[in-house]
């Protein structure tokens, strides 16, 4: 069973339509990602599942539960979080604050310091900085920083929008080299990028979407050499 | 060749946002213009058609240098703009939006010739049903309609399409091609920005893409769509996944 199943999703903002008819599911412990060039849908996608945007039609189930009409942060709670494309951070905050932001859900309270050791074992570089300004980090430490206060919230399912964009290749390389720790360590994580090599490199499956409907589906290395990826970008 | 962009460049204080751009569009044509969000394509527009004028470099449309003339001159000589977001006037009718277009076109028509003008445009975008509504009771498409009708009623030689087919449901997006087929049929040349990526494929004879304010590629939309230098701005860098991918299995 999915541990994140979207079934037959329509949306949009105002009376334009941008979901038809969607359908996606994410296994547990995979890595799934989701792909499509600018206004395919994706970040739609993740607004209608967090709740920031209403369903028009279709259900999502979040651990077997209909959250179709849950509110964003009755779903923070339960476990499914979402580390914002642009990060979203708090500049003026310290890391550690930051950090502490992401810890809202209950039971992420309760284990709050021994959720503090397990992220800086995975990004150390924050434990360095854990009292500077959020806002005087680079590009890639302030990422590092929205992943970690994603992971303070303990989700069952991370999501994560645009985690690779602004930032270089070498930045991007040891950003999802820690998405890889953390899939060996058995999290449900859904990617959605714009760079579609890299998350096809990283995940175990795959989902292109293109003018709002999935497109394409499949284990990401044989999604990786179809001809119809890039067309699905290119139009021929 | 109609227009003729050259080395043109544009600046918003410290963000280049063209580099350097030279294209040249020639009479007849259906020529794209695709890139990446924030690539430059809106911003190619506006200094084409005298929204703001170019930090450098020229702009000619048949033959006489335009650079840096407001967009009520160009309209004058015959080049016509729709806006990606559409701003109808929308205490005035469809009729009446139109109208004000055919007033401050190429023909500079008084009013009587130019409610003539905007009723045979509203014929021939299909929005003659709407002609007595309030424009700001129209749905997206009708308006996308209008702002096509609006733009075609100044009688251009030109027509700067800025993404015509966005917040378009299929349906709707094949009229609108069937619309973007008459304007050519009629021998208006056309240039137009869309992220829709078949539909710009299928239409256009010659497609240009922008990347970081920069020219790419440029040519057939077979050719644009196989080069290597689209594919990694469209899809990614393949060699930095591969070094990512030995990285992860050694």
């Amino acid at each position: 069973m999915s541990t994140l199943q979207v079934t037959n999703l329509e949306s949009g903002y105002g009376e334009v339509q941008i979901l038809w008819n969607l359908s996606l599911g994410l296994q547990p412990g995979k890595l799934t990602s989701l792909v499509g060039s600018n206004g395919s849908g994706k970040t739609t996608l993740l607004r209608a599942v967090t709740g920031l945007i209403k369903p028009w039609k279709g259900n999502v189930t979040f651990d077997g539960k209909d959250v179709t009409k849950i509110s964003p942060h009755e779903k923070a709670e339960m476990g499914l979080v979402l580390v914002p494309e642009a990060r979203q951070l708090f500049t003026d905050m310290s890391v550690i604050e930051n950090l502490e932001m992401g810890a809202t859900p209950k039971a992420a309270r309760a284990e709050f310091k021994q959720t503090l050791e397990w992220v800086y074992s995975l990004l150390p570089r924050l434990k360095e900085r854990q009292n500077q300004l959020t806002g005087t980090l680079s590009g890639g430490e302030q990422q590092m920083v929205a992943i970690a206060r994603g992971l303070m919230a303990r989700p069952k399912v991370l999501m994560f929008d645009e985690l690779s964009l602004g930032l270089s290749p070498l930045l991007v390389i040891n950003l999802f080299e820690v998405l890889v720790k953390l899939k060996g360590q058995g999290l449900t994580m859904l990617l959605v990028e714009q760079n579609v090599q890299m998350a096809l490199a990283v995940s175990d499956y795959a989902y292109v979407l293109s003018n709002g409907r999935v497109e394409i589906e499949g284990e990401s290395r044989k999604v990786m050499g179809m001809e119809s990826v890039r067309k699905a970008y290119l139009g021929i | 060749m109609i227009l003729s962009v050259e080395n043109v460049s544009k600046r918003f204080g410290g963000l280049q946002a063209l580099d350097k751009v030279t294209l040249s569009v020639k009479e007849g044509e259906i020529f794209g213009i695709i890139g990446p969000n924030g690539a430059g394509k809106t911003t190619l527009f506006n200094t084409i058609n005298g929204v703001y004028p170019p930090t450098e470099g020229r702009i000619k449309f048949r033959g006489e240098d335009v650079t840096g003339l407001p967009p009520y001159e160009l309209s004058k000589r015959g080049v016509g703009r729709t806006y990606q977001v559409v701003r109808p006037l929308g205490e005035l009718t469809v009729h009446e939006n139109v109208t004000v277009g055919a007033c401050f076109g190429r023909e500079n028509l008084p009013l009587e010739k130019a409610e003539k003008v905007a009723d045979e445009v509203l014929e021939f975008v299909g929005l003659v049903a709407r002609r007595d509504m309030l424009a700001s009771k129209l749905n997206v498409a009708q308006k996308k309609r209008l702002e096509m009708a609006r733009a075609l009623a100044a009688r251009p030689i030109l027509i700067l399409l800025d993404e015509v087919l966005a917040g378009l449901n299929p349906q709707e997006v094949g009229d609108m091609l069937g619309v973007v087929r008459k304007i050519r049929e009629q021998g208006v040349t056309i240039i137009m920005i869309e992220h829709l990526m078949h539909a710009v494929m299928n239409l256009s004879d010659r497609v240009f893409v922008l990347d970081y304010g920069a020219q790419i590629a440029e040519g057939t939309p077979q050719e644009v769509s196989n080069h290597p230098k689209v594919i990694e701005a469209y899809l990614g860098d393949p060699e930095v996944a591969k070094r990512f991918l030995e990285g992860t299995s050694s």
